[in-house]
């Protein structure tokens, strides 16, 4: 297979474009397919300031690393969640890659702030792991971004990810997440505005870039979320586009250029105050954020004060 | 040829050679959710592996 810019030997096929590309080309194709899709989705202009959210994987190292490349002001947000091993393992990629790039990284410790990681806490609560711990990932991204003057967060979901998303919804016909589902959710009511520049490409194919580029990303899965659903829409999803290369693009993007508006007449604006605890963003008198922490017995403005001292660090390995 | 699957560290031992598409097919990996990696480059499915050579199946897939 020759690389379809050059004609030198090809290291990677995107078989839904009928492509392949050298490694070289390769870098140069995905980066300009998140140019486009930034632009496209008016998702942020050169001159904002970006927090990208980093887990240590390769969906946000590679997104970190292609907006640096494009120029953007980016700067990395890694939420240590304190589980096992994977955790540790998961910070030292993002801590090198941000070192090995020059650019801050503030790593927001819950071990370090509040004596207990997440296992802990969300054995305190009547939620189930992931929806905890995604919960209080929203809101510390949330917060990092509106303190530190952030014009928007940016998040390694993929084309996989924003599938998985849909195939759930549609199955369940969640209508106000069908509504809601956007790579662009802009700024309202003290939310920051977050932003996906990766939902038209695969996680393939950002495996494919770090190993292209040389960073070093955490190949296990979190240990917390083995058996989750979105495995199991993935797995039938790749499939899918095993038998009919293009399939998962066409499902998200038509959703979002042709099926969407059928949603946005049953979804209601709810209107946003400030927590009476925290001052963040809530629809009702306490943010879910405070009452989890609460029910854990830590005091949530812990985070808020401890996050303050680290914005005014400027990051790197700086651990709160 | 030698496969080494990343995801368990299992290795397997595969006779004669074969394209990688066909080498994912007889171990039942669908290729959208790998990429394949030989002497630390990355390879096409259509590439040909030869019984004395190693290559390095890396899952791709993460949830949560």
């Amino acid at each position: 297979m020759r690389c379809i810019k050059c004609g030198q030997r090809a290291c990677f096929e995107i078989r839904r474009h009928r492509a392949a590309f050298c490694q070289e080309h390769l870098i140069e194709h995905l980066r300009n397919q998140v140019e486009k899709t930034i632009k496209k989705f008016k998702m942020f202009s050169p001159k904002d300031k970006i927090l990208a959210a980093v887990s240590g994987g390769k969906d946000s190292l590679a997104l970190w690393d292609i907006l640096l490349d494009l120029g953007y002001c980016t700067e990395g947000l890694y939420i240590h969640l304190g589980i096992s091993s994977y955790s540790d393992k998961s910070h030292e990629m993002a801590e090198k890659f941000a070192l090995s790039r020059g650019v801050p990284l503030y790593t927001v410790s819950l071990k370090e702030i509040f004596g207990e990681g997440m296992e802990y806490i969300a054995r305190k609560t009547s939620k189930s792991f992931c929806s905890a711990c995604g919960l209080i990932k929203r809101y510390i991204m949330n917060i990092t971004a509106k303190l530190g003057g952030f014009d928007a967060i940016a998040t390694g979901h993929n084309l996989d990810d924003e599938t998985a998303a849909l195939l759930g919804n549609v199955l369940r016909w969640q209508i106000g997440y069908l509504a809601r589902q956007s790579p662009n959710m802009p700024e309202r009511g003290g939310l920051a505005r977050k932003v996906k520049p990766l939902c038209r490409l695969t996680e393939r194919e950002m495996a494919a870039y770090c190993i292209v580029k040389g960073i070093d990303y955490i190949l296990d899965e979190c240990p917390m979320s083995r058996g989750a659903t979105s495995l199991k829409y993935k797995e039938t999803l790749n499939l899918l586009e095993s038998s009919s290369p293009g399939t998962k693009d066409q499902f998200y993007l038509s959703f979002l250029e042709r099926g969407q508006r059928y949603f946005k007449p049953v979804e209601e604006e709810v209107e946003l105050k400030d927590c009476v605890k925290c001052d963040q963003p809530t629809t009702v008198e306490m943010c879910s954020f405070c009452r989890q922490m609460e029910r854990a017995g830590f005091d949530s403005l812990a985070l808020k004060k401890s996050l303050k001292e680290l914005l005014s660090t400027k990051g790197n390995s700086f651990i709160i | 040829m030698k496969v080494i699957i990343q995801r368990d560290s299992t290795v397997k031992e595969i006779k004669g050679s074969h394209t990688v598409e066909k080498v994912l097919k007889m171990l039942n990996i669908i290729p959208e959710t790998v990429v394949v990696v030989k002497g630390g480059s990355l390879v096409t499915l259509d590439t040909k592996i030869e019984e004395d050579e190693e290559i390095e199946i890396i899952h791709v897939v993460s949830g949560g």
